[in-house]
């Protein structure tokens, strides 16, 4: 029996579609690089060990070099690219930009990715490995340098501007931020 | 056709923090890097490595691989085109051989590069070279680094392997007070965050390598060398770079782009896994490091000797100089200090951030500790009693040497005068707490470069100049230099880097780079500036003058031209489980004139972050059995990340060199320099047990108080 090996399927990024031929082995990551040109979105280890590669799938943050692009089908991504308002830069990322949370810049979509998933996770209610009452009826803990710092430790910054993106991520959480995900709109079809 | 302006600008742009001009690229993932520019046509290139430590290449069935999806072609030694490596290139060095791939079928490592897959996608080309049977004719290997080794030598590399000064042994004798101790430091891999990446391309004779470097012109003199090319005709880009640490030279990945390039005539690119990265973009190769130091009983040195040995491979000599900072950071009457180096089947080291100051510092500065404790002195007034007043080894005048002021600023900032010297008395529940301080230095050096600035009709400059932005802010520190150099505003320069075809330039390490290109930057703007006389036309096409540092870097008097600091930190140690928790870190520098204050306090406390993750994190573990690293990904090499980092803090005192033309010394390597000392210094301070081998991991604390 004939096995097929790709599947056309279609993507829910950025509020957009993008329908495209993709091969079964083809990770979230490499389609969003290497197929549809969002190369916002960084390779730093290819497995799920350094956090380049966050995006948010769902509002969740995920890790799409362990995430197939088949089976991303139908969710809602939000890629670095996405975050922003138009001209109008997401309060995490006008934080990094004048707080200087970053040096080379590689690690930054996924910090930031991460940081804004993660601001939402605080923001239900869940605790961390820092949080001192975990009870669900006691909300969310108070967002210390603590909670921040272990909360982002899935992305790693090997310039090490660790002490500047806590720095911005507690000041984009003092900040209301625009609704990320919008229900997708037109739809491009890539070509095979 | 306009005016120029060239009067007004009252603020000046050095000094004052600026955001990255690059930022908004960076932060909207519009920024691309190497591996991210797009072709019609791109082929992907897939290295396969080594799977044996030694041996010889007997087969390689390419024949089944051939005939999979997509494939384009296998490259080895028994087909690839020959490459030259009988050359001295930028570096003052040969090039590692390691670069010069499938020329020959030795194999002198695990994971040497072998043959290099090509396929029209990345799937392809990965299953296909993971699928490529090799045939290997093994051979016993030595992968184990021991101090007794009978084959160590003394290589010279940047600097002499050997300094001596005075009778060492006289002077050790007739000390009151002596420390002898070996201390050991693991292999330590760089690691930027983005993975070496090359896109080449020929076009009618033409080489286009679209790259991730330190350094644009050092790739174009290897790789026209490599090709036998005139290097006009090879053109270098790296627009953005995701860290470099000392890593990103000419290796594998580009001339097996380029050779790909060339046979299948179609641009390939190649990117190196974050595997591959451990054996093919060098590394720090551990020290063993034997430190004795003399003193009289109020601590002044008689005596310093300072031995480190350090592994290299057998195909190419690299010295990691640990013994270096020991000629010029203390005054003794005798000095001894000598570089070793054993060649074992393993990859070839590099530069890494702080070349033989980072590990070397380690030793001496954490001796120095040792020594501080026999004398009952405190630590700072131990180095202040032995502050030299002209190199120590050398001789040579000191170029603005302020590490006493570092000493004296953090003492006061970190509330040292407050400590209680005694180790083992301070508790915090569960946690012992100690404090520890160590000094650091780095050498200031220039690189000649070449720059380009055009007085554009519009009023605005353009500045050229072929810096790499590894990270450093390095877009951003010329365009504040060149702004106070044309005296005006930052919004009216644009600075172009990361181009081969903007001239030569020097490299973006050893703390060199933004120095070497202000300069360049600089004397261009004076000789502008001449040119433009105020109210004349300046024509559509522009003016455009040209700067070339050469003769005034080797003009420069010789001198010791270092930057310096004084870390501290303070430390939790749990010795129930071994645990050790930074709490706080502070560091003072005395590194020249500061351009930008925001990136650059960036830059240093990165560097801090770097000797804490070297302190408690970082080892790469070889198997001696199969001789391989083991655990070589994210998972297996630990780098600190957020919640090991605490509270962290970098300043600077006014630091200037009146003789230097722009002022600066460069920021780079000195945050690194010292800290792991002053980690080991403060573990001792919170449980009185002395870590003399790196990282101090849970287990090294818990063997060690079991012992006590």
């Amino acid at each position: 029996m004939a096995v097929s090996t790709s599947s056309v399927i279609t993507l829910h990024i950025n509020g957009e579609k993008f329908t495209l031929p993709v091969d079964h082995r083809t990770t979230l990551l490499d389609a969003l690089r290497e197929r549809l040109d969002l190369t916002g979105t960084k390779k730093g280890c290819d497995q799920g060990q350094c956090g380049a590669c966050t995006v948010l799938v769902d509002g969740r943050r995920t890790v799409s070099c362990l995430q197939f692009a088949i089976a991303a089908e139908g969710r809602e991504i939000t890629t670095i690219e996405g975050v922003a308002d138009g001209d109008q830069l997401h309060p995490v990322q006008q934080a990094f930009l004048d707080l200087d949370g970053y040096q080379c810049g590689y690690c930054t979509p996924g910090q930031i990715c991460s940081a804004i998933g993660m601001l939402g996770e605080h923001a239900a209610g869940w605790p961390s490995a820092a949080t001192e009452d975990v009870r669900p009826e006691v909300g969310p803990p108070p967002l210390t340098v603590d909670e921040i710092r272990e909360r982002m430790s899935g992305n790693l910054c090997r310039c090490a501007a660790y002490a500047s993106i806590v720095e911005a991520v507690a000041r984009a959480a003092e900040t209301p931020a625009a609704p990320l995900i919008d229900a997708p709109q037109d739809t491009k079809e890539q070509a095979a | 056709m306009t005016t120029t302006t060239v009067t007004a600008a009252p603020v000046r742009a050095v000094g004052r923090g600026h955001v990255r001009v690059e930022g908004r690229d960076k932060v909207t993932g519009a920024a691309r890097y190497a591996g991210e520019v797009p072709f019609a046509g791109l082929a992907h290139g897939w290295l396969v490595l080594s799977s044996v430590a030694r041996g010889r290449i007997e087969e390689i069935v390419t024949a089944p691989v051939l005939e999979m999806p997509g494939v384009l072609a296998v490259l080895h030694h028994g087909n690839a085109p020959h490459v030259e490596t009988d050359f001295v290139g930028m570096m003052g060095t040969r090039p590692d051989p390691t670069c010069a791939v499938f020329q020959h079928d030795r194999v002198p490592h695990l994971g040497w590069p072998v043959a290099l897959v090509v396929a029209e996608t990345s799937e392809q080309a990965r299953e296909a070279a993971e699928s490529l049977v090799v045939h290997y004719d093994e051979q016993p290997h030595d992968v184990e680094f021991s101090a007794e080794d009978p084959d160590a030598r003394h290589v010279d590399g940047h600097m002499p392997a050997v300094t001596d000064k005075g009778d060492l042994e006289a002077e050790l004798a007739a000390s009151a007070v002596v420390v002898d101790v070996e201390y050991t430091t693991p292999e330590e891999h760089h690691n930027p965050m983005e993975p070496h990446a090359a896109m080449a391309r020929w076009d009618e004779g033409r080489l286009e390598l679209i790259d991730s470097n330190q350094s644009a012109t050092w790739v174009v003199g290897d790789i026209a060398q490599l090709f036998g090319l005139d290097p006009a005709s090879v053109h270098v880009r790296s627009e953005h770079v995701g860290g470099g640490f000392g890593s990103k030279g000419v290796r594998a990945h580009q001339v097996a782009a380029v050779m790909a390039a060339r046979v299948l005539q179609r641009p390939v690119r190649v990117v190196l896994t974050r595997r591959q990265m451990f054996t093919l973009a060098g590394h720090r190769s551990p020290t063993i490091q034997r430190v004795r130091l003399g003193a009289e009983a109020d601590g002044r040195l008689r005596a310093l000797d300072h031995r480190s040995l350090s592994r290299t491979s057998t195909v190419y000599d690299f010295v990691e100089p640990s013994a270096g900072v020991a000629r010029v950071m203390y005054d003794a009457d005798a000095h001894h200090t000598e570089n070793r180096v054993v060649r074992l089947d393993v990859p070839s080291p590099t530069w890494m951030r702080g070349p033989g100051e980072a590990p070397g510092s380690f030793a001496l500065e954490a001796a120095l500790d040792e020594l501080a404790e026999k004398c009952g002195l405190d630590p700072i007034e131990l180095r202040l009693r032995n502050e030299p007043d002209k190199g120590p080894v050398s001789g040579l005048p000191f170029a603005a040497r302020n590490l006493r002021a570092c000493f004296e600023e953090g003492a006061r900032r970190f509330g040292w005068d407050r400590r209680d010297p005694r180790p083992g008395v301070r508790r915090d529940g569960r946690w012992l707490l100690g404090s520890g301080t160590a000094g650091a230095s780095f050498q200031a050096g220039a690189l000649p470069s070449t720059a380009t600035i055009t007085a554009e009709a519009d009023g605005t400059f353009t500045v050229r100049i072929a810096a790499a932005d590894i990270g450093t802010g390095a877009r951003t520190a010329l365009t504040l230099v060149a702004a106070d150099a044309l005296d005006v505003p930052t919004d009216r320069i644009r600075v172009r880097i990361g181009d081969s075809a903007f001239g030569p330039a020097g490299i973006a390490g050893g703390s060199m780079g933004t120095r070497s290109w202000s300069w360049a930057v600089t004397a261009a703007s004076s000789e502008l500036r001449e040119r433009l006389v105020p109210g004349m036309e300046i024509p559509a096409q522009g003016i455009t003058v040209r700067s070339d540092t050469t003769e005034a870097v080797a003009a420069l008097a010789r001198k010791e031209r270092h930057s310096y600091g004084a870390q501290f930190v303070e430390v939790a140690v749990d010795p129930a489980t071994g645990e050790v928790r930074v709490r706080r870190m502070l560091g003072i520098f005395a590194a020249g004139r500061i351009v930008n204050p925001l990136t650059a306090k960036g830059q240093f406390t990165g560097g801090m972050i770097w000797g804490l993750s070297m302190a408690l994190h970082e080892e790469a573990a070889r198997d001696a059995y199969f001789g391989g690293p083991v655990g070589a990904d994210l998972a297996g090499y630990h780098v600190a990340t957020h919640a090991d980092v605490p509270h962290i803090e970098a300043d600077w005192v006014e630091d200037v060199d009146p003789e230097d033309p722009v002022g600066i010394k460069g920021i780079g390597e000195v945050g690194i320099v010292g800290v792991a000392a002053a980690v080991a210094n403060a573990v001792w301070h919170a449980t009185g047990v002395r870590h003399r081998s790196l990282p101090i991991r849970p287990d090294r604390i818990l063997t060690a108080g079991n012992g006590a």
